[in-house]
């Protein structure tokens, strides 16, 4: 049997994406997750560990080399009236199943009439900052934030990675989970338990509350932000974190609330930033806050080129707690 | 392509403060906007730029104090490649295409040099919220001072103007640590005033003997005929005795130029044009001396609505760069509330001042009989380098003359 972890001293974002596949998995016998390696190997990040053992060849099932192949398998079981949860390594490789997630998951509701619905789960995993280079450490989920048919989850804490995967499998529609490589590891107090339902996957939250600038943010740069917003009390200044988890449909309305308040922006995103979240966030700003604003929103992103593989390249390429700092201070704030 | 550098408002300035920036690099600017305010010792002064053009780079940053003649900053002609790049560039630049080589061919090769696209022309940066808490507050903008980025208005700077006393800020607002140009209060500016005053006064005591002549001005001609003129007109176009009296020394100055000029390196420089100060009491202390050019050639309204606008700037300690430069001849006039005459103190360089006391009935003999009659005692204090009691004399009869002429005014 697993450990118990919600009831150790501290766990991790891993452990809390495993768990929730377990309660998955036992919850409805139509679950079952596929992918490279998810089985025997027990997932590349070591996600899946031991659910093998537990579940058996037919539930856990490793998939071929071909993204294609095992995305469009996952959108016929789905259609089939099963709940499959399949495994991307990275979403560099969720290329080769673009056409099965946007031509066909995302739309079939849609040009059905409503009458097929595609309730699949993709989970793949992104980001950079683990010396992974430019074919697996990109943040590409704006693309898929674009698509219409799609829902789009960014779980950041350890809480969101326990419970976003059972709501995800609620949810009668294709949703994509994006789970960071650099957060696997983060421990944390254990999650807690039952949460209330059905848990919220439409809104952004305030992680941290603040009066003089609004970081908004996703996944990892939400740790970056926070960073970020520990350095600034120093110069008096005091950010709010805004998380937005949900990047489809992206909560418009709790990040104006919050810019209305503050009356600054700086969107921290791991995407580049030509085209990007951190445009679409910027110009939910302009729609919804121009009049609050005291200052243009800021964007802090990866800089535009391929991840490097030298660590004092890829950190240099990413979003880091001082170029946010830097921004608020350009800002007129502190510094 | 001219360089916009610190203007010297009055000859005893030596250096001036930078405050604010109303221009941005990339505005295009024309002659005679205000481009910048500067704080001199007498007040803060708008600078306005004498030269059409492209604002190229902003050289001295607000709070700097450089000498006279220092370049605040440079300007192109439209169309002309920035000297300096910008100073950001978020996305890379368009690159200038380079010119095609020469072509071979004798035919005629029409080809248009690549022309910079000319910038757009910004308004001033304030943030929408700014914009919109000035709108709620009834301030207005023109008289905020930016702190933000790129000397940006922000919320901040609006709350602190509808702050009076230094020091107080609104309720509920954050004041940002970034470091604001700090404006002088009104004590330490009315302190340095009348150090400015008392600088330039001693220096005129100390280097022109000083010879007065006064002469008693029968006004009742002029005050009639300006009775009878302002009845015909809305009270905004009503003219005030002073603009008699003025148009009539910028008239007498003519008859008399010894006394229109200025005196420097041991030389009178007798000038063309009358440009005329005019002393303005501040209410709160202090005198400064604005001028009013050409004054000779303005008729009676135009110079009546010149004297109304320099004087509500000058009280309003907003005046501009031309304001302050190159009287050629200043006038004090004490007012209905002042005393009987003033023989006044000349305002170096220039050579003369003429005074005017209180109009009032006065007791006056007139073909024998002694009559009340309106007077008004004006005075000459004349520079004895330049000329002599008697051409002084001369220039209040002159003065005299036209006045008993109002209808040639």
């Amino acid at each position: 049997m697993s450990e118990p972890a919600s009831t150790a001293a501290t766990t991790t974002y891993r452990e809390a994406l495993r768990e929730a596949l377990r309660d998955a998995l036992r919850a409805d016998e139509r679950v079952f997750l596929m992918g490279e390696d998810v089985g025997r190997y027990g997932g590349s990040f070591g996600v899946s560990r031991g659910l093998l053992d537990e579940f058996g060849p037919e539930r856990i099932r490793d998939a071929p080399l071909s993204e294609s192949a095992f995305v469009g398998a996952g959108v016929g079981a789905a259609l089939g009236d099963l709940r499959p949860i399949v495994e991307v390594m990275t979403v560099n490789f969720s290329m080769l199943a673009l056409d099965q997630i946007v031509n066909t998951a995302a739309s079939l509701s849609h040009m059905s009439g409503g009458q097929f619905h595609v309730p699949l789960v993709v989970r793949m995993t992104t980001g950079g900052g683990r010396q992974l280079a430019a074919q697996h450490s990109h943040s590409l989920e704006a693309w898929y934030a674009h698509v219409p048919g799609l829902r789009v989850l960014a779980p950041a804490t350890i809480d969101d990675a326990r419970w976003m995967l059972g709501a995800a499998l609620d949810d009668p529609d294709p949703v994509i989970i994006f789970e960071h490589g650099s957060l696997y590891g983060m421990e944390g107090e254990p999650w807690e338990e039952s949460p209330v339902r059905p848990i919220d996957l439409e809104h952004a939250v305030v992680r941290r509350a603040g009066r003089d600038v609004t970081l908004i943010a996703s996944s990892q740069s939400v740790h970056v932000a926070l960073a970020a917003a520990e350095v600034l009390v120093a110069d008096g200044v005091e950010a709010e974190v805004v998380d937005l988890r949900v990047l489809r449909p992206l909560d418009g309305a709790t990040i104006v609330e919050s810019v209305t308040r503050t009356h600054r922006a700086v969107v921290v995103d791991e995407g580049w930033r030509s085209v990007g979240l951190s445009a679409e966030v910027s110009a939910r700003i302009m729609e919804g806050a121009f009049y609050e604003l005291d200052a243009p929103v800021e964007r802090v992103c990866t800089l535009e080129v391929p991840l490097p593989y030298p660590k004092h390249l890829e950190d240099a390429a990413l979003p880091q707690p001082q170029r946010v700092v830097d921004a608020v201070h350009a800002m007129g704030l502190g510094g | 392509m001219g360089d916009l550098r610190m203007p010297t408002l009055g000859a005893d300035m030596t250096a001036g403060t930078l405050l604010e920036w109303h221009v941005a690099p990339g505005d295009a600017v024309h002659r005679g906007d205000i481009v910048a305010t500067v704080d001199t010792d007498k007040a803060e002064i708008d600078i306005e730029t004498f030269d059409d053009g492209v604002v190229d780079a902003l050289v001295v940053e607000p709070g700097t104090r450089v000498p006279v003649g220092t370049v605040l900053a440079t300007l192109r002609a439209d169309g002309e490649v920035p000297r300096m790049a910008a100073p950001v560039a978020p996305e890379p630049a368009v690159a200038v295409p380079a010119p095609p080589p020469p072509a071979p061919s004798a035919a005629p090769v029409v080809s248009a040099p690549p022309v910079a696209a000319a910038a757009p022309a910004h308004r001033r940066r304030v943030s929408p919220l700014a914009r919109r808490v000035a709108a709620d507050l009834g301030v207005d903008l023109a008289a905020v001072t930016g702190t933000g980025p790129a000397g940006a208005i922000t919320r901040v700077d609006v709350e602190r103007a509808t702050t009076t006393v230094p020091g107080t800020t609104v309720p509920g607002t954050t004041v940002p640590g970034r470091a604001a140009v700090e404006r002088r209060s009104a004590d330490e500016r009315l302190a340095s005033l009348r150090a400015a005053v008392a600088a330039l006064m001693a220096r005129s005591k100390r280097e022109i003997p000083h010879y007065t002549v006064q002469r008693t001005i029968d006004l009742t001609a002029a005050l009639d005929w300006l009775d009878a003129y302002n009845a015909g007109q809305p009270p905004a176009r009503r003219l005030l005795p002073a603009a008699l009296l003025l148009r009539a020394v910028a008239l007498a100055a003519h008859d008399v130029p010894e006394v229109n000029g200025t005196y420097e390196d041991d030389t009178f420089h007798p000038a063309p044009d009358v440009t005329l100060g005019v002393a303005i009491s501040l209410r709160q202390g202090g005198v400064i001396a604005p001028a009013i050019p050409n004054a000779d050639a303005l008729a009676l309204p135009d110079l009546m609505s010149d004297l109304r606008e320099l004087t509500a700037r000058a009280r309003r300690g907003v005046l501009r760069g031309t304001d302050l430069g190159g009287a050629t001849l200043t006038v004090t006039s004490l007012g209905d509330q002042g005393a009987d005459l003033v023989c006044g103190v000349i305002f170096p360089p220039q050579v003369a001042l003429v005074g005017f006391g209180r109009i009032a009935e006065r007791p006056v003999a007139v073909n024998g009989m002694l009559g009340a009659r309106r007077t008004v005692i004006a005075t000459l204090a004349g520079d004895h380098r330049v000329s002599d009691g008697h051409r002084g004399s001369l220039l209040l009869a002159s003065l005299d003359h036209h006045l008993q002429e109002p209808d040639a005014l």
